[in-house]
């Protein structure tokens, strides 16, 4: 296997200028590992994954709709809710997760009018603000935007009504009990009919009050539960697949993008959105690329990147005009002439695009490569990592198997130093950044990651590492990471890791193999 | 357990704490019923207590909560008590939702307006602090909206405090705090004394005009028209109009497009003179913006701004804008100036409108935007003070045919709408001539809102020229089309005459109308039937009595006869209205 080498303006990297030592990984935490033999449910293949702004929380969507959450276990009682709030600090060790709640995000829809399925697959999440100790996120499925609430709750008991409840029907936990129907009617007769006279309007309540009432005594347990809500619903907005969504760094706003348009919402306003971008011909003969993902500059609230299918990202000015079909910059390496073969316009379409923390570099993916851009040089990428070259003589069979369209996400680290991507086989690479690093390490979605180093040697240690800790549900403990095909050196291009994100503040990346959540840390 | 007949009550109290959200939340809409029940000091001591802690209900209920609170004072045994209200709505002004936050803030301002000063120092200052101070965001937007209440009361060192707390919520770290003081920045001067304004108000408006966020610098812009109106005019010129030649020229269009709907204030607050030399050359520059955005809110503004500046600056500066913008690329531009462009006739005075509006006028007339066309027409009024409607009526008449036959049936609707106002400026001879014939057409429309329309026209029609007018020039015609083929143009005529009766009086009614609509009786489509004796019924009070007996009551006991249900069920409401005429 050769080690993707870091080529192109490594001098031209404008990275903090520190020696990054390579980053060793190890295996932290596995959640919903499948067993030997079992079969994957469709619904439960992990579709996307993203951790908040501090790293205390992740979540994940499946194709089923569902959103997963997670959070840290170690040292939470330490950090302040002001420091939660500004997220910026280092963390004193690597960081462990617990599932914490899950919650049906979208369910599947039919459209009656275009007589289309629309999916509830998630395909994007994105984290908003904290506020009073609940976590906003948003999740969209093709079509549909929500807002999620999810706030602790403390269970209570409701006790003292001064109408007892029927026997047998005591009072439960969370709530007052049912009243017998012959009170409940009566009370309803009360607000049923308008133009009647309340009964309660007829009392005449002595001045003083009427000792005998009293409120109901709400006692609260210690325990707490998580209550996730659907705030907002922001639909029919577009008319092509939804593939990014991202928040502005007003905490007002965020974008939508599909194929070939970028809406502008108000977080708060979900029956009303303004088109920025509009790429579609007037002609749809004329269409000669799509918008394949699109996101906020992290702290310029007027700056958006966008990729398209025809490997260029454009950065706009929302300054400039309300509707910004011009650009204020256009990143496209030119092509080296006499290269270009039957697949160069595919595998030059980009699947993801991040910025770095500061905002100063965007790291894209294309099918073969990731390639860094400095925001000030449109010219050519200051870096570009190859994921997978040896996967260059099988375009082909790629392209038969429809492989060559897989998207496949990437991610920088919270320092800049370090940016990761997936590929088959359920493995991915971390390349560093730094000018003169030819860190290229591959590793492998399962719990031993670095297997993918030696494969030739087919190590099978290290099986049965403890997996007490950090489980999603009740599946075995112990069991042999699948993909055994991986030894005979043959590509197993059904395993795909297309979805991984790298943890804000320390060395961690959560992936995604299929069902599985897998972390590494370094 | 209570006594039988406080049950209502009992469990209207009970069902603050219900499963049920709905029940929940009528239960806090009758909190003052609940209040009265438990008597004044209960209620301070418990009630209060009671919705203080328990503050993480579902946000519609929080929401209700907030403005019962804010109305709360009587039930607690009035102003001196006003303070046991503050905690519930403190922690309210924190949650997440902001429309529970807006309606906390407006009903802490309500009971702090009310406060005694005392009771204000003692209670409700210390509250804006707190919320000042506040760990999450949400606890410090909510303070920006209590300074203005907090502050008049205070003393000399809790008034530098305040503004101190101020400062800092001006420079947070989050912007949605920095909206919120932005926003809340003109209330807040309009307390401060003017030493202060000049110098600590100012310095907080400056920073927050050069705030990294649009979003932030945007509502900035929004408060420079409050805030000059508070200082001398020669400050304003000092302090704000520097800041206002800036933003016309920012960088973002969002914020020139606030500009250019606030200009018009800010011209009022400086004063004429700068206005001259400062503002025009802005305004002229907006209305030139290469944002189609800005020229819409430029262009909607320019009546207001010719009628502060002379006749003179406006002809010379505004007007060749003006021009220009009526060969606009955005249609959306034309159709803005076409709203507003009518009003600048008056100021212009006769000479200039019949050189230099006219034909941008006629222009806007011959728009291919049906909006366009619309916008000057519904304000044809205006132009017809100062030029008459002579000069207009040659190029009016085409522009309105074309909008009647316009495909979209909105666009006709529209242009329906304003034929009485046009018959009224136009006189009864052009309509003759001209638009008559079009009004019969819309009866036959496709469209039922079009032939409704059409109808109540009539009527207005009717109305503005007399019935003497009706009786020639809409009757005749009207009554002829009631022999239409199909059953749904035959009831816009019963529909038409229904509403004509009404205008013309009973003679013209009985002669005329009345005939049709027994025959009408006879048609073969119930739909029919019944629209006449509802007709009928309507026609009972205008009509003589003998004209009921003679005519009315044999057609509708003919029509209760009639096999269909639906028929007879009118016919019986109509007969049962005769008889109450009869009796009386």
């Amino acid at each position: 296997m050769s080690s993707g080498e870091t080529g192109g303006g490594a001098a031209a990297s404008g990275s903090p200028g520190v020696e990054a030592p390579a980053l060793e990984w190890k295996f932290s935490q596995a959640f919903g590992e499948r067993a030997a033999g079992e079969e994957v449910q469709e619904v439960d293949i992990i579709s996307a994954i993203e951790f908040d702004k501090s790293g205390e929380h992740l979540a994940t969507g499946d194709r089923g709709g569902r959103v997963v959450l997670f959070e840290r276990t170690d040292a939470k009682e330490f950090r302040s809710r002001k420091e939660l709030e500004s997220a910026d600090y280092a963390l004193p060790r690597y960081p462990e997760y617990r599932y914490s709640t899950e919650f049906q995000s979208h369910e599947p829809e039919f459209d009656y009018l275009k007589s289309l399925e629309i999916e509830e697959k998630i395909n994007k999440i994105r984290w908003c603000h904290t506020v009073n100790g609940s976590h906003f996120l948003l999740s969209t499925n093709d079509k549909t935007i929500k807002l999620w609430k999810v706030s602790e709750k403390k269970l209570k008991k409701v006790t003292d009504l001064n109408v007892e409840p029927p026997i047998g029907n005591g009072s439960s936990i969370g709530g007052s009990p049912v009243l017998s129907s012959r009170i409940y009617n009566l009370h309803n007769a009360s607000w049923g009919g308008q133009p009647t006279v309340s009964p309660i309007d007829d009392f005449v309540i002595p001045p003083g009050g009427i000792p005998s009432l009293r409120l109901p005594t709400v006692v609260s347990s210690s325990e707490t539960a998580l209550f996730p809500r659907c705030r907002r619903v922001y639909a029919n907005a577009h008319a092509y697949h939804i593939n990014s969504i991202s928040n502005n760094s007003d905490f007002e706003t965020f974008i939508s993008a599909d194929d070939l348009r970028i809406n502008l919402w108000n977080l708060e306003v979900s029956d009303q959105s303004f088109n920025i971008v509009d790429i579609k011909p007037t002609n749809m003969e004329d269409l000669t690329e799509v918008i394949t993902s699109a996101e906020f500059h992290p702290s310029q609230c007027n700056t958006l990147a966008y990729s398209s299918s025809k490997g260029t990202i454009r950065l706009i000015d929302m300054r400039q005009s309300a509707l910004c079909d011009n650009h204020a910059k256009l990143y496209e390496e030119p092509e080296p002439p006499g290269t270009k073969f039957f697949f160069t316009a595919i595998i030059a379409s980009i699947s993801d695009i991040k910025f770095d923390r500061g905002g100063r570099y965007i790291l894209s993916r294309d099918y073969m490569t990731m390639k860094l851009w400095d925001v000030n040089m449109e010219a050519s990428p200051v870096a570009t990592f190859k994921v997978h070259e040896y996967l260059r003589p099988k375009l082909c069979d790629l392209y038969d198997n429809d492989s060559i369209f897989d998207k496949f996400e990437c991610c920088i680290s919270g320092d800049g130093l370090h940016v990761a991507s997936g590929s088959y086989s359920n493995l991915f690479r971390v390349f560093g950044v730094t000018p003169g690093s030819d860190e290229a390490t591959i590793l492998e979605a399962s719990k031993t990651p670095n297997r993918g180093r030696h494969m030739q040697t087919s190590s099978k240690s290290g099986r049965f590492i403890n997996l007490g800790r950090g489980r999603r549900d009740n599946r075995r403990e112990n069991e042999s990471p699948g993909s055994s095909e991986m030894n005979g050196g043959a590509y197993d291009f059904t395993s795909k890791l297309l979805h991984l994100a790298w943890h804000p503040a320390a060395n961690l990346i959560a992936c995604a193999a299929s069902n599985s959540l897998y972390m590494y840390y370094a | 357990m209570v006594d039988e007949p406080l049950y209502p009550i009992a469990i209207l109290i009970d069902e603050l704490k219900n499963d049920d959200i709905q029940l929940r939340l009528n239960s806090i809409r009758r909190l003052s019923t609940i209040a009265r029940a438990l008597g004044e000091e209960r209620t301070r001591k418990e009630l209060i207590p009671f919705l203080s802690e328990n503050n993480d209900d579902d946000d519609e209920v929080l929401l209700a909560m907030a403005e019962e609170l804010g109305a709360f004072i009587p039930y607690v045994g009035g102003v001196e008590y006003a303070h046991v209200l503050l905690p519930p709505l403190e922690t309210l002004c924190t949650v997440e939702e902001t429309v529970v936050r807006d309606k906390a803030v407006e009903s802490l301002c309500r009971i702090g307006l009310q406060m005694k000063e005392r009771d204000l120092v003692d209670w409700f200052i210390p509250l804006v602090k707190r919320l000042g101070a506040g760990e999450w965001f949400t606890a410090r937007v909510s303070a920006c909206g209590l300074f203005h209440i907090a502050y008049p009361s205070a003393t000399d060192l809790l008034r530098a405090e305040l503004r101190s707390v101020y400062n800092q919520l001006c420079h947070d770290d989050m912007p949605m705090v920095r909206r919120s003081a932005a926003s809340n920045l003109g209330k807040f001067a309009a307390t401060v004394e003017p030493v202060h304004l000049k110098t600590d108000i100012m310095a907080f408006f400056r920073d927050l005009t050069q705030d990294d966020q649009d979003s932030v610098r945007l509502l900035a812009v929004e408060g420079c028209a409050a805030l000059g109106k508070l200082l001398e005019p020669q400050d304003c010129v000092a302090s704000i109009l520097p800041v206002i030649v800036n933003f016309s020229q920012d960088k973002s269009w969002r914020v020139r497009f606030m500009v250019a709907n606030q200009l018009y204030e800010l011209c009022e607050a400086v004063g004429p003179e700068p206005t001259r030399t400062d503002l025009i050359p802005a305004y002229v520059r907006l209305l030139r913006d290469n944002e189609a955005e800005v020229r819409i809110a430029a262009a909607g503004k320019v009546t207001k701004f010719c009628r502060i500046v002379s006749p003179q600056l406006a002809m010379q500066h505004i007007l060749p804008c003006v021009k220009e913008l009526s060969t606009d690329s955005s249609q959306h531009v034309r159709a803005a100036l076409a709203s507003v462009i009518m009003g600048m006739a008056p100021v212009l005075g006769k000479e200039a409108t019949i050189d230099q509006l006219l034909p941008i006028f006629l222009a806007l007339l011959k728009d291919e935007f049906p909006d366009v066309r619309l916008n000057i027409i519904s304000k044809l009024d205006q132009v017809n003070q100062v030029i008459g409607i002579d000069l207009l009526s040659q190029s009016l008449l085409p522009a309105i045919v074309e909008l009647a036959e316009d495909r979209h049936w909105r666009v006709r609707l529209a242009i329906i709408e304003y034929i009485p106002l046009l018959a009224s400026q136009l006189g009864v001879d052009f309509f003759d001539d001209k638009l008559g014939l079009l009004c019969m057409h819309w009866l036959g429309d496709q469209v039922f809102s079009i032939r409704e329309a059409a109808a109540n026209n009539l009527k207005r029609l009717a109305e503005e020229f007399g019935p003497e007018w009706a009786c020639q020039h809409i009757i005749p015609q009207v009554l002829e089309m009631i022999n239409n083929p199909h059953y749904l143009y035959r009831m816009t005529i019963l529909y038409a005459i229904s509403l004509l009766a009404s205008v013309v009086g009973a003679e013209v009614t009985c002669q005329t109308m009345l005939p049709v609509v027994i025959n009408a009786a006879k048609d073969r489509v119930p739909n029919i039937k019944f629209n006449v004796a509802k007709i009928l019924q309507s026609l009972i009070p205008i009509v003589d009595t003998s004209v009921v007996e003679q005519t009315i009551r044999p057609c509708l006991l003919e029509l209760n006869e009639d096999p269909d249900v639906d028929v007879r069920y009118f016919a019986t409401q109509a007969l049962q209205a005769c008889d109450q005429v009869m009796s009386t």
